[in-house]
């Protein structure tokens, strides 16, 4: 293709802007200036769908209802490991209500073992697992047709947890090899690798490649090595909607709701388990309630809607409970993390070792992430990555998949180093970290936090002890290059959007908008954004930070296209030529004479179809990417916290966070605070209240609930400051990239230096508890039963 | 900490235990007894006496967001899937079907109610008002107008529960502090973390009342 060669802002404002030449396709559109320079993008816009969302009339799955629609429920494993003898189910097919009943056969969660036979039922894995579903005119009597259900089971030992199944001899989950594909949600599972007992492993590269340099060697350069032993929880999404479909199987047509992050993965699942192309199967998701990275596919939940739907000739609506979502919905893996690193005096890194366990339960993807790797440019870095099977629910991806786990660790030990060496633990990483981006959120952060070299850990007076602390963050940018963006303007002065790409909470119908009424010189009121629906040409699964890097550039740049087409028209009527004329405030007009105007409806209203059509799909990246589709540089963070300890009664308080965070071209500063809030908000969940507890004896969770299963409320927010850094990178026409993932890999690791800082005694493994802090003060003896 | 005098009514559960009822009612469904006792009034309504309801449905009557409704639901529906699916009143969410997470917040008589944790015949001849019926005369509510300008709102599912607990502190106290929204918004779960913004749009509607 043609090119041209343009130049785009590049840099820091404040810091090191600059413009970058680089060499693109003719069609793209000219460089944006710097956001200060922008009227719609990098404002603080309101969102386009707030008024559905404060008013109760937005839908989601959960309120779908369609004529003769049932619902579906199903039926799950009592035990955690048992072969299934029989099932009989011929009292519930009789049950009044009842229109149909689908019995699993094989099980579609978790690895998949190598051995197809280990995959067919009779076997359960999990308490928990779902075996058979009924639908019927309501949830209470599917569930009462349930209840009447005879499965007999030979039990099997199991094992539920991972320090028992670590252990010689303990019962094997999988009895061969087994592999499972990653979803969008950005978690790394590496293919191939062999099994031993319940240890599989270990994976020792990233897409960032694998070992470098010679660890011994580089400790034995080292002035100064610290190691140790951090243990994270399993923590579940606790989305407020549960997973869950409504399929509404229509003579051969499918129509699926799905309360999703990627309708074209719904689709593409349901497509291949019914063995349907993919044109039979429309898949729509208006609004949905939370998903964070465990509503990437159909679900087993969702192709047993399926076949209900199929059996029953009816629409079925398929929703899990509380409990289903906890036990069976997916979750953040646990992990054990042995590091060792060393250093010189000056906290140069010489040496870098991870091993680490953790158990996705009956699945894959426990790894930590290459937070370790990629952060800090430690020559001599090693890492083993080991999964553990236990017979729990599947893991699934979550916010920053592995590193979050990762960071807990990695920005703990960098802060133990940074106390041998006697360094302020800022101060250490402007030595170790190479990021330009972090090293102005240090600057910034730390100005609005009021850091300062922090005193002796534990030295406050009194029995509630502060603390500070800190912690940074790195995710990589990637971009998903099936986005597709459609415009159809209209004659009499619509203008839509379309794009199967969903919004999941985060603002994509927004930041849409903003984009396209930027390019036109409009207000994101006069744009209509229609998206979720598969339908429309397809957009990127919500993972891994994706979406806004991925579909904001074809979205401006079919925005470019409609306009030229526009400015044809107005030059037209304007009596002057194309390259004259400029869009303002929803008026074309000429340049040197802004009272020859016409409002941009007029100019719909001239064009010779009723309707124009454009779509723009995502171009590579400007320069090109680093590899495969994984952008140059990085979403930094840095994140600063201050906390309250009372040594008495063990509660910590999170008095206030400050964070500094990145994502290239801020699009909508109020939409990219209300992630950070998030982030910030869940990370101090995972390190002070979140667990899921499975009791070993039985293999079931205790508290699959919202009570027992701790999470912060009103009471618990802190006061949260956020300082946004403005990092441009000239990679696309919009520069942009998301923050849902970057939001919250610091945190818990900055709560968990703050704590140290407060009682000068380091916790290792989260959640940290007021039990764990009256443990490690030596006021209470060790619960081994914990 | 000092602890600040409780300025706001907590949310309702019901009178009666909705999960002991349904596990008694078993499966076979035999009949709802309700007892009759003095448990069952509530705001000195009194429910009708040493009456057995159901299998069968019942006729029930209420007031919702200003409208007689009547209802034929079997008595053990919950004022949340009776609102839903019966009156297709949507905006009520259902996080967690057992009252941990304030989604389901509606007034009853005006006063902040979980309605998955009661049942619809307790509202018989009771007034509901529900998140479609805060704006008044097409005209939105301050808190909701504060919430679009807020952000206050991310996937929004905890919203509706947010809004009545919150707009029920503004129709208590028209000055509320910062610890008086927390406390008013104590039972509300959300996921997303949207609680600053929640927080800075009730103290901003407040002033504008």
């Amino acid at each position: 293709m043609e090119k041209k060669k343009i130049k785009l802002p590049h840099g820091i404002p404040g810091y090191n802007l600059s413009e970058i030449e680089r060499e693109i396709p003719v069609t793209e559109p000219p460089a944006w200036p710097v956001n200060e320079e922008l009227k719609v993008v990098g404002k603080r816009i309101k969102r386009t769908d707030a008024l559905a969302m404060v008013t109760g009339t937005a839908q989601y799955t959960a309120d779908v209802q369609l004529p003769g629609m049932l619902y579906g429920r199903m039926l799950r494993a009592d035990f955690p490991h048992a072969k299934i003898k029989s099932i009989d189910t011929s009292a519930a097919e009789n049950y009044p209500g009842v229109f149909a009943v689908h019995v699993f056969d094989n099980m579609i969660e978790g690895a998949n073992p190598k051995d197809s036979q280990q995959r067919n039922y009779p076997e359960v894995k999990y308490a928990g697992q779902a075996i058979l579903g009924v639908a019927a005119t309501s949830n209470v009597i599917a569930e009462e047709a349930l209840q009447l259900v005879k499965v007999e089971y030979e039990f099997k030992d199991f094992v539920a947890d991972i320090d028992d199944a670590l252990k010689e001899n303990a019962p094997v989950v999988y009895a061969t090899d087994v592999d499972q594909e990653g979803s969008d949600g950005g978690e790394e599972i590496e293919q191939g690798l062999k099994s031993k007992g319940n240890v599989r492993g270990p994976s020792e590269g990233s897409f960032y490649g694998g070992p470098r340099g010679d660890p011994e060697k580089g400790f034995a350069e080292a002035d100064v090595i610290v190691e140790g032993t951090y243990r994270t929880q399993v923590q579940t999404h606790c989305p407020m909607e549960t997973h869950g479909v409504v399929v509404d199987f229509d003579h051969g047509d499918v129509t699926v709701y799905a309360s999703t992050q990627s309708t074209k993965g719904v689709r593409n699942d349901f497509a291949e388990h019914f063995n349907l192309p993919k044109s039979k199967v429309r898949v729509i998701c208006d609004f949905m309630g939370g998903g964070f990275g465990a509503k990437h596919g159909l679900g087993n939940f969702g192709v047993m809607a399926g076949h209900l739907s199929k059996k029953s000739g009816r629409p079925v609506s398929l929703m899990l409970d509380r409990k289903e979502e906890h036990v069976s919905a997916g979750n953040r893996p646990n992990s054990i993390q042995h590091m060792k690193i060393g250093a010189l005096r000056d906290g140069t890194l010489t040496a870098m070792k991870l091993v680490s366990y953790g158990t996705a339960g009956v699945g894959l993807g426990a790894g930590v992430g290459h937070i370790a790797q990629a952060m800090y440019e430690c020559p001599n870095f090693k890492s083993q990555q080991y999964d553990v099977f236990t017979n729990a629910g599947p893991g699934a991806a979550f916010r920053a998949p592995g590193n979050v786990q990762g960071a807990f660790a990695l920005e703990q030990i960098v802060d133990e180093l940074s106390v041998v060496l006697d360094m302020d633990p800022l101060k250490l990483r402007d030595v170790i970290d190479k990021s330009t981006i972090r090293k102005v959120e240090r600057i910034r952060g730390a100005e609005k936090f009021g850091w300062k070299n922090p005193k002796e850990a534990g030295s406050s007076n009194g029995p509630v002890k502060k603390g500070v602390g800190l912690a940074q963050a790195h995710w990589p940018r990637f971009v998903n290059l099936d986005s597709t963006v459609e415009i159809r303007v209209m004659r009499d002065g619509a203008i839509e959007v379309r794009s199967a790409v969903q919004d999941i909470g985060t603002g994509t119908k927004t930041i849409l908008a903003q984009v396209v009424a930027e390019e036109l010189g409009l207000k994101t009121e006069d744009i209509t954004v229609m998206i979720g629906d598969t339908i429309f040409p397809i957009g990127p699964s919500s993972g891994g930070s994706i979406v806004t890097g991925a579909i904001t550039p074809p979205a401006r740049n079919a925005a470019y296209d409609v306009k030229l087409k526009l400015l044809d028209i107005a030059a037209g009527r304007l009596e002057t030529e194309t390259e004259n004329i400029i869009t303002e405030n929803g008026f074309f007009m000429i340049k040197d004479n802004p009272d020859k105007k016409l409002h941009y409806k007029e100019v719909l209203s001239r064009m010779r179809t009723e309707q124009l059509t454009v779509t723009a799909s995502r171009s590579d990246d400007y320069g090109g990417f680093m590899l495969g589709t994984i952008g140059y540089g990085e979403l930094g963070s840095v994140q600063f916290v201050e906390v309250s300890v009372d040594t008495e009664t063990g509660f910590i308080k999170v008095d206030r966070v400050v964070a500094a965070h990145s994502c290239g071209r801020p699009l909508n500063i109020a939409q990219i605070e209300s992630q950070v809030n998030g982030g910030i908000i869940q990370g101090i969940a995972y390190a002070l209240y979140e667990n899921r507890i499975i009791d070993k004896d039985t293999g079931h969770q205790v508290n699959a609930n919202l009570d027992q299963y701790k999470m912060p409320f009103s009471f618990e927010i802190p006061e949260i400051g956020i300082e946004m850094v403005e990092d441009y990178g000239a990679r696309s026409s919009t520069d942009a990239t998301g923050i849902g993932e970057p939001a919250n890999i610091a945190t818990a690791a900055a709560v968990a230096n703050a704590v140290y800082n407060a009682i000068g005694v380091r916790i290792y493994e989260l959640p940290i508890t007021p039990a764990k802090v009256l443990e490690a003060l030596n006021k209470v003896k060790k619960n081994d039963d914990e | 900490m000092k602890q600040k005098e409780k300025k706001t009514t907590p949310p309702q559960k019901g009178t009666f235990s909705r999960r002991g009822f349904l596990k008694g009612a078993g499966l076979t469904a035999a009949g709802t007894v309700i007892a009759s006792s003095g448990v069952m009034t509530l705001k000195g309504q009194q429910f009708p006496p040493d009456k057995t309801l159901g299998p069968d449905v019942v006729n029930i009557r209420m007031k919702v967001n200003g409208k007689a409704r009547q209802l034929s639901i079997e008595p053990r529906t919950t004022l949340a899937d009776a609102l839903r699916i019966e009156l297709q009143l949507t905006g009520t969410k259902i996080g967690c079907d057992r009252g941990s997470c304030s989604a389901c917040t509606v007034w009853l008589d005006g006063v902040p109610t979980l309605s998955c944790m009661t049942l619809a015949v307790e509202v018989d001849e009771r007034e509901v008002t529900t998140i479609e019926g805060l704006a008044t005369k097409g005209k939105l509510h301050a808190l909701q107008e504060a919430f679009i300008e807020h952000d206050a709102s991310q996937c929004g599912f905890c919203t509706s529960g947010m809004i009545m607990s919150a707009a029920n502190l503004l129709k208590e106290n028209s000055d509320p502090d910062m610890e008086d929204v927390k406390d008013a918004t104590r039972g509300n779960f959300c996921r997303c973390g949207t609680h600053p913004n929640v927080f800075s749009a009730t103290l901003d509607a407040a002033k504008k009342m």
